[in-house]
């Protein structure tokens, strides 16, 4: 591993005669934390050679990067590791500007340490997108929770009637080995960062440094402006950058994967469209007496809680709330919060489910429903969520909002993740939106790199944004519907929701059919 | 479609003032005619129109030329004029005024060669794989041309030529329009990994008779805009070292072919400039196979290229009754 980090940082440095200076002392940086321990006599020497680099001037006449991806987080990184992982993208020059210390970090997880709030849950496509650039063994060496059970709870009060829906999914209902992967976010994006350095035959380069101005050439039609242009600077063509550390670079193609502040979004001039959900999320990692198995989630009047397994024991809670309440609980005594955590997931909210008359009239239904096919979790009874004994970490609050750009794309600029899109995480979705993206530009390049295409033209973009966005769109729309239904805290339709809700329990193919689109591998739900 | 040709010719100063007194010039605006219509404004206006399109069987409609800034043209062919006068063959000059109006635009993607730009990745995409299988080439790499000897006959503004130097060849680009050769050339120095084609205004018999020789001539929708196909042909084989590829596209001579290419680009829809095409001069599949085989050439591959009005965009496929590309290999003498 070590040999073959310092063999990359020598071809970088030869290959790369770009990335000198700052960059180079980046490199060394970067070697120094990946070894650990009694191997940090390696750095000097690594120091050395990075040295070496420096001789390397940057010119202004500097070859123009292929690419340069704005932000190196989980999708940034998925992106890259897309690229270097195909043999038309591989040969291709990246640059990834990012001031992250961490990305220079490699670290390594031990087990008994306490999980991190920050989890995803990934997709079974994602874990397949994942396998094909070579990140998912990595995943598998740390912490990550496989799980094949879902449960979902509406309760209903009112009316006179006390009641609780629930839905349960099985993975095997739709014939998968699971239904998901809850992986620390840390995991994913050191997973990442391991197969790209290990496998990388790109020539990259790290900007440890913000992006403080983008300047995208404008289309010019006729040749007088191809004069000024070509008079104006040698390359024209390109979009320029200027970085925080006083660099600039250019690239024929700027990736904005800088989140859902992006940077590379607002200097593009690319529209969105924002609201706020008046919302926040409070998230943390508890601690059971049993290890969990089972992904949980529960649809209260404030919003919605789940409880996701992230193995050793340990589950990982996102519950939404009005901001005031969730400060209050950021800053509420552990014991105390872990109590309120089971409250909201079990107790206090009456009888189990099946006693009540609407369950009997739902089972009823089902019965002739059941001609559709066999769905094996229908009959599975409810179960009651393991208790949450202690609060294992710390607690984090953040706002909820939801945020869809107009377009991904301009000309030489594409967004991707949540620089595009930002969703309400009661689904999970948001991050496997995210590495939806990266793989579908990746492919899309690769193409446009096979009929010697320029990266940066809007056709070649407009494919990538085709392929995505309407998909996206029916997500967030879906989320957002989801949050909507379950905001609304008025009598009647709160108990036509919970009837709603119980009775997919009981229609296999609808069933079928959201287990699959919540899985990623289908883009809309009932027509495919 | 076709908006390159070769040429072999008379000088540009003759062929523009010929042109201008034997044709009627169209002074409308460029913008007028280029930009889309809707439908039912383009067919009111088309019925209106006395000169509307006639019909295949009837003689040549009139050629509209594009509106020529008459100065600028005037410029470049004096600026050159030798360049021109040195061709001895029968260049069509109507089709070298035409162009040179509206070579300004060749690299706006929305302009009036918008139909070259949706069809590129396609060409490419068949080039690609003929000349892998023809040259042995792993086509599952970023730069399988590399190292290859390709001239890119009737080269317009480069957008051909520009992506076949990323896929690794040796690309010489060639154009009877020195405007043509300017636009592509200053295109091409924008980028470093373009910077590298050599882009002549010379006609294919000019490069010929200069016995030069390349791995592979490819010559896209240009034979349809020559006066002597069959010698033009003759010329791209004459270009090609033995044993190497000669790539020919063009349209076929068919009623499809004619609706579409005249009546619905030129006229309904507005994508091109009306006269662009002239469907007595579209070759069929049949004639194309012949007058390559005159010239040496034995046809190995055969493809039609279909347009989705739907998604937009342009596939390979088995129909050659509008746009077709043909693959062939120069026999050894």
């Amino acid at each position: 591993m070590k040999s073959k980090i310092e063999k990359k940082l020598l071809s970088q440095h030869q290959l790369n005669a770009v990335a000198a200076g700052c960059l180079s002392r980046n490199y060394g940086r970067t070697f120094c934390s990946v070894v650990e321990g009694g191997e940090s006599s390696s750095c000097p020497k690594a120091e050395d050679k990075t040295d070496q680099g420096e001789k390397f001037e940057r010119t202004s006449k500097a070859e123009p990067y292929d690419i340069a991806i704005v932000g190196g987080g989980m999708v940034g990184m998925a992106f890259a590791c897309a690229l270097s992982r195909n043999p038309m993208t591989k040969h291709l020059t990246v640059a990834i500007i990012d001031n992250n210390p961490a990305l220079g970090f490699k670290t390594s997880f031990k087990r008994s340490e306490i999980p991190d709030p920050r989890v995803s849950t990934v997709t079974p496509a994602t874990i397949s997108f994942f396998r094909d650039i070579g990140a998912w063994e990595y995943v598998l060496q740390q912490r990550h929770a496989y799980f094949d059970k879902m449960q979902v709870i509406f309760p209903f009060i009112g009316l006179g009637l006390h009641w609780v829906g629930y839905t349960r999914y099985n993975a095997r209902d739709v014939g998968k080995e699971c239904l998901g992967c809850v992986v620390e976010n840390k995991v994913l994006h050191y997973s990442l960062l391991s197969s790209f350095q290990s496998g990388a035959e790109l020539q990259w380069a790290l900007y440890p440094a913000r992006l403080s101005s983008m300047t995208v050439p404008s289309p010019r039609s006729v040749s007088s402006r191809i004069m000024s242009q070509l008079e104006d600077s040698p390359s024209g063509r390109f979009v320029k950058l200027d970085l925080s550390d006083g660099n600039t670079l250019h690239a024929r193609l700027v990736v904005g994967a800088d989140g859902s502040k992006s940077n590379v979004r607002e200097m593009a001039a690319l529209k969105s469209t924002q609201r706020s959900y008046s919302q926040s999320a409070i998230i943390c990692t508890v601690e059971h007496a049993v290890e969990n198995d089972c992904a949980w989630q529960r649809f209260l009047p404030s919003g919605p809680i789940a409880l996701l397994p992230v193995g050793d024991r340990f589950s990982n809670v996102v519950w939404s709330m009005r901001p005031e309440e969730a400060s209050a609980h950021k800053s509420m005594d552990g014991d105390d919060l872990a109590k309120a955590i089971n409250r909201a997931m079990d107790d206090g909210h009456g009888p189990q489910p099946g006693s009540g008359v609407l369950g009997g009239y739902v089972e009823r239904i089902s019965s002739f429903t059941s001609w559709w096919g066999p769905s094996s979790s229908a009959a599975e009874p409810f179960r009651a969520p393991p208790r949450v004994t202690a609060v294992a970490s710390e607690r984090m609050v953040f706002p909820l909002s939801l945020m869809h750009a107009h377009d991904y794309v301009t000309r030489r600029v594409a967004l991707v993740g949540d620089a595009a899109h930002t969703v309400h995480p009661l689904a999970g979705q948001g991050v496997n939106m995210g590495f939806g993206d990266a793989s579908a530009l990746a492919k899309v390049i690769a193409e446009g790199v096979s009929v010697g295409t320029d990266l940066g033209e809007l056709t070649l973009l407009k494919r990538y944004e085709k392929e995505r966005k309407a998909g996206n769109a029916t997500m967030m729309a879906i989320l957002d519907g989801f949050q909507k239904a379950f905001a609304v805290d008025a009598g009647p339709l709160n108990l036509l929701r919970a009837a709603a809700f119980h009775g997919a329990q009981y229609i296999p193919p609808l069933k079928r059919n959201i287990i699959s689109y919540a899985s990623g591998d289908q883009k809309w739900p009932l027509f495919s | 479609m076709a908006l390159r040709w070769c040429l072999r010719g008379l000088a540009l100063g003759r062929a523009i003032g010929s042109s201008s007194s034997r044709l009627q010039l169209q002074q409308s605006t460029n913008n007028a005619l280029f930009s889309a219509r809707s439908l039912p404004q383009a067919l009111q206006w088309w019925r209106s129109r006395a000169d509307a399109p006639l019909p295949p069987s009837s003689p040549l409609p009139l050629i509209h030329l594009p509106p020529p800034d008459e100065s600028k043209h005037r410029g470049s062919a004096e600026g050159d004029p030798l360049t021109f006068s040195a061709f001895s063959s029968s260049v069509d000059e109507v089709e070298v005024a035409k162009f040179a109006a509206i070579a300004d635009t060749w690299w706006d993607s929305d302009g009036p060669f918008k139909p070259l730009h949706s069809m590129n990745p396609t060409r490419l995409s068949f080039i690609r794989s003929a000349l892998c299988r023809h040259f042995g080439r792993d086509p599952n790499c970023a730069k399988p041309l590399e190292g290859l000897k390709i001239v890119d006959v009737g080269c317009g503004g480069g957008i051909l030529s520009e992506p076949l130097a990323r896929m690794g060849a040796v690309v010489t680009g060639i154009d009877a329009v020195e405007k043509n050769i300017k636009i592509a050339n200053l295109h091409a120095e924008l980028d470093p990994v373009t910077s590298s084609i050599e882009y002549r205004c010379a006609t294919a018999e000019k490069m010929a008779e200069e016995q030069q020789t390349f791995d592979a001539v490819i010559s896209l929708e240009v034979i349809e805009h020559v006066s002597d196909p069959a010698g033009f042909c003759k010329s791209l084989g004459d270009l090609a070292v033995p044993d190497g590829a000669i790539v020919i596209s063009t349209i076929n001579r068919t009623i499809r072919s004619y609706a579409v290419t005249i009546v619905a680009a030129e006229y309904i829809l507005g994508w091109l400039p009306k006269g662009t095409h002239q469907w007595s001069s579209f070759v069929t599949p049949e004639e194309l196979v012949l007058i390559m085989q005159r010239a040496s050439i034995s046809v190995q591959e055969m493809a039609g290229f279909v347009y989705n009005p739907l998604t937009g965009e342009w596939s390979l496929s088995d129909d050659t009754s509008v746009n077709y590309v043909a693959c062939g290999i120069k026999r050894n003498p």
